[in-house]
């Protein structure tokens, strides 16, 4: 429970004299995401402490290097979650981390992205300034909308001191249906059956079935699990919430891999015909794929349906991580870049090699 | 005059562009575009484009962008801040004729659309499939969803739903330099920096917006709506945290006042109780189970918060005629006085009863009233000032009570505007909001879409040197607001 703003602002501010670049760090869960980025650690895992949180509001203001358990723990305690399902990967995980790469768990097609929870944060950037974006409450158009930006740019914009999340109830109850099914058929099915009034909160598609969560009232989600399996077949799995975890955590056997795992994010009905196993999430807009297949090749084929591949796991370190943008994208988020972090100090590289 | 000049200059090329028709230029074809919804600022503009095409709005950019004209994009000009509000100087591109729906996609729940269609034509034209375009701002009838997008729009369904940011995946942008953008995707992601969430509610200021791809919903099985009557608006506001804190989300959850009631009923008869400090509207929708569920827990909650009197819409009918008044308050409260001014402010909602009582001082003190309506649920508030503005000096003074306000949003850990943007209307206020670093990493932004400060200059985000110099005016609690920014 300690602030240490002054000390992380005068460690910039140093960085920026020097020009020497800062590889910023929380706790350090997440560092096999995105391009390798070396200098000078900042670590934010001091910076740590829950600085408000009124259930009644919705909404919890933390430092960035708070554990995410501990942001767990305290919303649980009054029957609330972060509703982006986070994936730790590690005890250490903290929220600075989580935002900064905006990582959302299988909830994230149906309940929102953690870009979608973010309501303001206080960040210092690459001039070692203070600022703050957004604030504390749902709806705020003051100004542009800097602090959701933060979220998925991986610190190369600035280094988050404090984020405020709108939070939501936990549901009742939860009951997960599997169905099987071929690929393409359960993407359609789980398509048609997200555009019903039904709770549906994640789906999964992996040895050929399709695992669907409902997340309710108890009464809404056992009528919504009955319909579900009279319509497809299907039956309710007992134990569900190991299956879940996995899929968050990515400690399911599928990704338990040495082979390249590509992760592809892309139209949610696209029908693609990809040689390699499989795991589908999201409804089908998350695609992981085992595949020798050369990265680039593989941008090619997915690029022009609208998608894009990261390099997520075992890709040699040659390889962009995130897909490459075209030439006005790129020049536009490159002075993006600029605009926070002239010196390009911070986590230089991490996102694109080239800024 | 130098206006003529650019006139001249720009008028011949853009007739190599557009067919005669989509040029105004004339004084009486150029008066209805000098306002948007604020219609206390008027401007006639240098011109007015009416493209019908992205390669037309590309060329006008581009042309614009070669002789460093400005450039002010509109949508229906229904902007309650003035964010439209054209320049002498600068070139005003409407969007009107974008007004067709290119696509929809019932599997993926998506829509394809031209910045022109009107929000509520997108859930029209959607319901056969058993979807709709979630935000709902007041406007929705006439506004159109480019505007949408450039202001973040909210509505009365934003605590469940989201705001506009959350409800749409792709938009095609113009740059100022007339270059075409794809920003966001079909996917539920795209690489690089979130540029989708930086272009919403950016008010026209990084690029003119060409198309949009929306998310749809299912359209609920059941909605159901409560009016519950207090005799005190604190305990309304308790209600509304106590209801939060049980684990309900509404879909919708307003509350009005007591001026704000009485001229909802005596305008629209929605059965009001006049006898009531306040009035709590809670919507719940979802499946037939849920809400059947959902509204017994609700009842018992409000009743327990101390609510006088609760009744449910019995049917459909009763159901609209309680929104009727909420949605009819605007104009029920205009009947009131020869004119109103609507503020937007937004704060934690633990603050209602604090921010309620300040307002009503400073009513007092202007002896101006107010009526407030409610966006409870979200905190965002709408303070309806009623005042004349043919009586001199009246307008002045409710724009000074009007900022007070905000300050005392702000004060309050909220923000000056939830949903209407800053536009022209609370530019001042921005210095309050902002510290100077702040206003310049915003100037920064807008730098690195747009270096030369054509698209909507002036709006939005004040420059450092107006701070200051309203600084030189405002001074609080004794301390000057920027004591650390250069004066120039």
């Amino acid at each position: 429970m300690t602030d240490h703003t002054k000390h992380l602002q005068q460690q910039i501010l140093a960085a920026c004299r020097d020009n020497s670049a800062c590889r910023i760090e929380g706790g350090n869960s997440k560092a096999f995401i995105g391009n390798a980025s070396n200098g000078e650690l900042i670590s934010t895992a001091q910076h740590s402490g829950i600085i408000s949180y009124d259930a009644s509001e919705l909404v919890i203001t933390a430092r960035s290097g708070t554990p995410l358990s501990e942001i767990q723990q305290a919303l649980a305690a009054n029957n609330q979650q972060l509703a982006f399902e986070p994936p730790a990967f590690s005890e250490q995980a903290t929220i600075g981390g989580s935002i900064a790469c905006n990582l959302s768990g299988p909830a994230r097609a149906y309940l929102g992205a953690a870009r979608d929870f973010v309501l303001g944060c206080r960040l210092i950037n690459g001039k070692g300034e203070l600022l703050q974006f957004g604030g504390q409450v749902m709806k705020n158009v003051a100004g542009y909308d800097a602090s959701r930006l933060m979220a998925g740019a991986y610190g190369t914009l600035g280094v988050l001191l404090e984020i405020s999340l709108k939070v939501l109830p936990k549901p009742q109850s939860q009951i997960t249906v599997k169905i099987p099914q071929v690929a393409n058929d359960a993407i359609l099915i789980i398509n048609q059956l997200a555009a019903k009034n039904l709770p549906i909160t994640a789906s999964c598609y992996l040895d050929h079935h399709l695992t669907i969560r409902l997340n309710s009232s108890q009464q809404n989600t056992v009528a919504a699990s009955q319909f579900i399996c009279k319509q497809t077949g299907g039956r309710v799995i007992e134990d569900d919430k190991g299956f879940w975890q996995s899929i968050r955590e990515q400690t399911h056997q599928f990704f338990d891999s040495s082979t390249p795992v590509a992760r592809l994010s892309v139209p949610a009905c696209s029908q693609l015909d990809l040689a390699g196993e499989q795991l589908i999430e999201w409804g089908g807009a998350l695609r992981w794929l085992k595949t020798e297949q050369d990265i680039d090749s593989l941008r090619d084929e997915i690029k022009p349906i609208g998608g894009h591949v990261t390099a997520y796991k075992n890709f040699k370190p040659s390889a962009e991580y995130f897909q490459p943008l075209d030439s006005s994208n790129k020049l536009l988020q490159q002075r993006l870049k600029q605009a926070f972090d002239p010196a390009a100090i911070l986590n230089p590289g991490r996102l694109y090699k080239e800024f | 005059m130098k206006t003529d000049v650019i006139k001249q200059t720009l008028l011949p090329a853009l007739m190599d562009i557009l067919p005669a028709e989509s040029i105004l230029s004339k004084a009486e074809d150029l008066h209805p575009y000098e306002c948007d919804g604020l219609s206390a600022y008027r401007q006639t503009p240098l011109l007015v484009v009416l493209p019908d095409s992205i390669d037309q709005v590309q060329q006008i950019m581009r042309l614009c962008h070669q002789h460093k004209v400005a450039v002010i994009a509109r949508g229906a000009g229904t902007g309650l801040s003035g964010g439209a509000l054209p320049l002498a100087d600068g070139v005003l591109l409407s969007l009107a004729k974008f007004k067709q729906i290119l696509q929809i996609d019932p599997l993926a729940r998506t829509a394809r659309v031209q910045p022109g269609v009107r929000n509520l034509a997108i859930s029209d034209a959607c319901k056969p499939h058993g979807l709709y375009y979630a935000p709902d701002p007041s406007s929705q009838i006439a506004c159109t969803i480019g505007g949408n997008v450039a202001e973040n729009s909210g509505g009365v369904h934003c605590l469940k739903y989201g705001l506009t940011v959350h409800n749409i995946l792709k938009l095609e942008i113009i740059t100022v330099d007339g270059e075409r953008l794809t920003v966001g995707s079909e996917a539920l992601d795209s690489p690089g920096y979130d540029l989708l969430a930086l272009m919403t509610g950016s008010e026209g200021m990084l690029g003119i917006i060409v198309e949009v791809t929306v998310k749809l919903l299912p359209i609920p099985e059941q909605a159901k709506v409560i009016m519950a009557s207090f005799d005190d608006v604190y305990n309304a506001g308790n209600a509304v945290a106590n209801i939060i804190s049980a684990g309900i989300i509404p879909a919708g959850l307003e509350m009005m006042d007591k001026l704000a009631i009485k001229a909802a009923e005596d305008f629209i008869h929605a059965d009001y109780p006049l006898d009531a400090e306040a009035i709590l509207l809670c919507e719940l929708d979802g499946s037939r189970l849920e809400v059947d569920e959902q509204i017994p827990h609700t009842i018992s909650l409000l009743r327990s918060s101390g609510a006088s009197d609760i009744q449910l819409a019995k049917d459909e009918a009763e159901r609209e005629k309680f929104w009727q008044g909420r949605k009819s308050a605007f104009p029920a409260v205009g009947r009131m006085a020869p004119d109103y001014y609507c503020m937007d402010g937004t704060i934690p909602r633990r603050e209602l009863a604090n921010i309620l009582k300040r307002i009503a001082d400073l009513s007092a003190d202007y002896q101006l009233p107010v009526a407030n309506v409610f966006h409870a649920g979200d905190g965002n508030m709408h303070p309806l000032i009623l005042y004349d503005a043919n009586i001199e000096g009246e307008l002045e003074r409710t724009e000074e009570f009007g900022a007070k306000i905000l300050e005392a949003c702000v004060a309050a850990g909220g923000t000056i505007t939830g949903e209407h943007g800053v536009g022209m209307e609370k530019i001042d206020q921005m210095c309050v909001q902002f510290q100077p670093a702040e206003l310049a990493q915003f100037h920064a932004i807008k730098h690195a879409f747009d270096p030369d400060t054509l698209l909507n200059p002036g709006k939005a985000v004040p420059t450092l040197h107006r701070c200051a110099e309203l600084g030189a005016m405002h001074v609080h609690n004794g301390k000057l607001p920027h004591p650390d920014l250069p004066r120039f």
